[in-house]
């Protein structure tokens, strides 16, 4: 459809058909964009322009929108768009090695889609199949543990043009690979036993169970929960139809981390019922799931899920009878951004703008979705919710420790025998961890992903708990075979590409340290590197406009104080040396001028302190 | 010591290499601070001088990107001598104009401005060993020596350039607030 273009008028039609379909509301221009490029293949200018029409946006505003995010293309794509996930722990797995080999098999260069418009290659970032990889992405679809003979399979089936499909099921086939259940895990409620006995206790009781339980958030900063529904409770709406919203944020970025994927596919309906509490404890009458595009694959099982709870009263006017609590949930779907996890840029992706992280205050619990009151809350957290709703705060808050109540589900990646989710108490040691994941020699782990923490060997005896390590989960467990700075280097690249671009230190400063990292790899690295990298660190960290900025050199820091000599040994010199090869890079007029005199080279040895 | 260590005069030297010179007219819309700044400073290499070599300096001031070999060996002559090297301009930061012939390939300009351009007869690429050899790409100063201090503009502002210099001069760490960082 892409090279011959689509006649006006088809064009229209089909958009204007989708348009109607939301109702011709801009607040769901992303997935309008989302449906448009589904039916194009790609977003082209004049498509834009009919949906910037027919919902009286500006065609800026569109543009901008579709520009933002790296799902949406804005250039033809291959029919076949295969995306490599690029997180540290597909790379260790072989990716960079199978990237090549499906690109040599197809005979096309990384990130050009071939002549024929049949296929592109390129990659994205993690796409949290780190359980089960190298992983990929084609068309949106996740394929996952790759090998050198399923890419050569791969590369036929898309020479040959076979629809996705009629694909073997068995590469699309993803695992939940539960290692340790604990409460949240193990238990076995039916849908809306939650909801029931919250309804039972009622709001005000409900609230209270909350407080006793001491439930803090799981997506990471680990704010209490019953502080953000109580405000959000007390809040009034604005406007003509005040009104709440509670927002699930499944958009689960952080490379590394895959838990929700898991809660998602296999504990919908505890996720549904904790999202029902929420909504029935501060009087919210709608709930919206914002789901990353990578997990677009559970969609239909997750939409048949709310259908079904829709027809048992679990969802609708009359939640399980009781005339006067209406609450109805609703999937929007991100596409491929990062920053979209901070719970205001995702607010800003649900209204179907560019997702960029608003100023706070005001708080989303005062003015969120659409200015009105809203709790935002992690996958995980909705669940806890549902199982305190159950068995009451004081039974939550008998686990775990005094200021990390509970239990923690880990996502384990990388060298371990068993990577998977573990779901531990809080309060377990790393050490343990380790053990029981089967992390052999490891030297060290990232926690959290890489804007979290990168502990050492003499620290794993630490123990997760927002008293000592605080997670959102992720475990990256690295062996002593494994490069710390080729490590860290994957994370500064993952952040220069995910800055929303929005404030000039992170859009600048990621990519500045991306560039010293490189500098490092290519072996024209200085001591000045290393100054300049704990300077752009310290610039970030107070000058960001938003989390991503400020926990951008996290990894660097990190590493640079516990794997000093992995960058040191890159290092040419330990003042100075130039980012480029002088001499070479005198070659081209050596070789147009015919010159070899001495004049014409750079060979001499650098001296300190200059080139 | 302290005193005489004060009041000795600071050694001052410029240049412009991959420039338009247009920083340098910028440094002489300091106007008659000229006169206050020639109490403090002694000139070293500089238009303003003619001296063709920089000796021992305190502070170096450099105009321009870095586009052929003779760049390259006026700046290391630079950073060797000078204490404080200053990047100054949108050239010597970022490449600037002149950069912006790195989207083409240098064998095919030379061979097209030299060989086979219209109306070429028996054309030849300079080859004297005089003339210094373009780099294949153009590149910020800092690419090729540290560099301690940046002042941003196309060309900074005399006033810019003039509390730089004081700020320097002073022993506070120069910082141009945002008046003199706003070019809109």
């Amino acid at each position: 459809m892409g090279e011959d273009g689509i006649e006006a008028e088809r064009l229209d039609e089909l958009l204007l058909g989708i348009v109607e379909r939301h109702g011709g509301d801009p607040g769901r221009l992303l997935q309008i964009l989302r449906e448009a490029q589904d039916a194009l293949t790609y977003l082209p200018a004049a498509a834009l322009t009919v949906i910037a029409r027919a919902l009286g946006l500006p065609r800026a505003r569109v543009e901008g929108v579709a520009g933002f995010y790296s799902f949406l293309h804005l250039a033809p794509v291959g029919r076949y768009r295969v995306l490599f996930s690029d997180n540290i722990t597909d790379r260790m797995l072989g990716s960079g090695e199978l990237l090549d080999r499906l690109c040599n098999r197809l005979w096309i260069e990384r990130g050009k889609v071939s002549e024929d418009g049949l296929v592109s290659v390129d990659t994205t970032s993690c796409t949290g199949m780190c359980d089960q990889g190298p992983a990929l992405l084609v068309n949106g679809r996740a394929l996952t543990r790759l090998s050198a003979e399923r890419i050569d399979r791969i590369g036929d089936l898309i020479r040959a043009q076979v629809p996705l499909a009629d694909w073997p099921g068995e590469y699309f086939r993803v695992d939940d690979n539960i290692r340790r259940r604990d409460v949240l895990l193990s238990s076995q409620w039916l849908a809306g036993e939650a909801l029931r006995a919250a309804i039972a206790r009622g709001a005000e009781a409900m609230l209270e169970e909350m407080k006793r339980s001491n439930l803090r958030g799981r997506g990471g900063a680990g704010f209490t929960t019953h502080i953000k529904w109580e405000s959000a409770r007390r809040a009034t709406g604005r406007g003509e139809r005040p009104t709440r919203y509670v927002v699930c944020n499944a958009d689960e970025g952080e490379p590394g981390t895959f838990k929700d994927r898991v809660l998602l596919t296999s504990y919908a309906d505890l996720l549904f019922d904790g999202m029902s509490v929420a909504g029935f404890t501060i009087g919210a009458s709608r709930g919206l799931v914002y789901l990353r595009a990578e997990y677009a694959y559970l969609l239909p099982s997750l939409l048949e899920n709310l259908e079904r709870r829709r027809q048992s009263g679990l969802l609708g006017e009359a939640l399980c009878g009781q005339s006067g609590v209406a609450f109805d949930i609703e999937i929007h779907l991100g596409a491929g951004a990062y920053v979209c996890g901070e719970e205001t840029a995702l607010l800003e992706s649900l209204e179907g703008k560019r997702g960029v992280p608003r100023i706070r205050p005001p708080f989303p619990v005062s003015e969120g979705y659409l200015g009105q009151p809203t709790v935002v809350n992690n996958v995980e957290t909705l669940c806890k919710a549902a199982l305190i709703a159950i068995e009451g705060g004081a039974w939550f808050a008998g686990l775990g420790t005094k200021q990390s109540t509970g239990t923690k589900l880990l996502s384990v990646s990388g060298d371990v025998e068993s990577p998977g989710i573990y779901e531990y108490p809080f309060g377990v040691s790393l050490a343990q961890v380790l053990r029981d994941c089967g992390a052999g020699n490891a030297q060290a782990v990232q926690v959290s992903g890489p804007s979290g923490s990168c502990l050492a060997t003499h620290e794993f005896s630490r123990r997760f708990a927002f008293e000592d390590v605080p997670t959102a989960g992720a475990c990256m467990v690295f062996g002593a075979h494994r490069d710390m700075f080729e490590v860290a280097r994957n994370f500064a690249h993952f952040f220069a590409h995910e800055s929303c671009g929005f404030c000039t230190p992170c859009r600048v400063g990621t990519s500045l340290v991306a560039g010293c990292m490189d500098k490092i790899a290519n072996g024209h690295g200085s001591q000045y590197e290393i100054n300049e990298i704990f300077q752009i660190h310290r610039l970030l960290h107070v000058a960001s406009h938003c989390g991503l900025g400020q926990a951008a050199c996290n990894p660097l820091f990190d590493t640079l104080h516990r794997f000093r000599p992995a960058y040191e040994r890159r290092l040419r010199s330990l003042d100075f040396a130039p980012a480029f090869d002088l001499d070479q890079a005198l070659a081209a007029a050596r070789q147009m001028t015919g010159r070899d005199d001495a004049a014409a080279h750079f060979n001499e040895r650098p001296l300190a302190g200059e080139a | 010591m302290g005193t005489v260590a004060a009041s000795r005069k600071v050694r001052l030297a410029t240049t412009s290499l991959a420039g338009c010179f247009g920083c340098h007219m910028s440094f002489l819309d300091i106007d008659e601070r000229l006169f206050d700044l020639i109490e403090r400073v002694d000139f070293d290499r500089s238009p303003l001088t003619d001296i063709k070599h920089c000796g021992a300096c305190d502070i170096g001031l450099i105009e321009g990107g870095v586009c052929n070999a003779e760049n390259i060996h006026v700046l290391r002559e630079f950073r060797r001598n000078c204490k404080v090297l200053i990047a100054i301009g949108a050239c010597a930061i970022n490449g600037g104009l002149p950069a912006q012939r790195n989207h083409l390939d240098l064998g095919q300009c030379l061979q097209e401005v030299y060989l086979t351009g219209p109306g070429i007869v028996h054309g030849q690429v300079p080859n004297d060993p005089e003339l210094p050899l373009p780099l294949d790409k153009v590149h910020p100063i800092h690419e090729v020596v540290r560099v301690d201090y940046f002042i941003p503009g196309c060309p900074p502002s005399g006033d810019a350039i003039w509390k730089f210099l004081t700020d320097l001069l002073a022993g506070r760490t120069p910082r141009l607030g945002h008046p003199l960082l706003h070019f809109d």
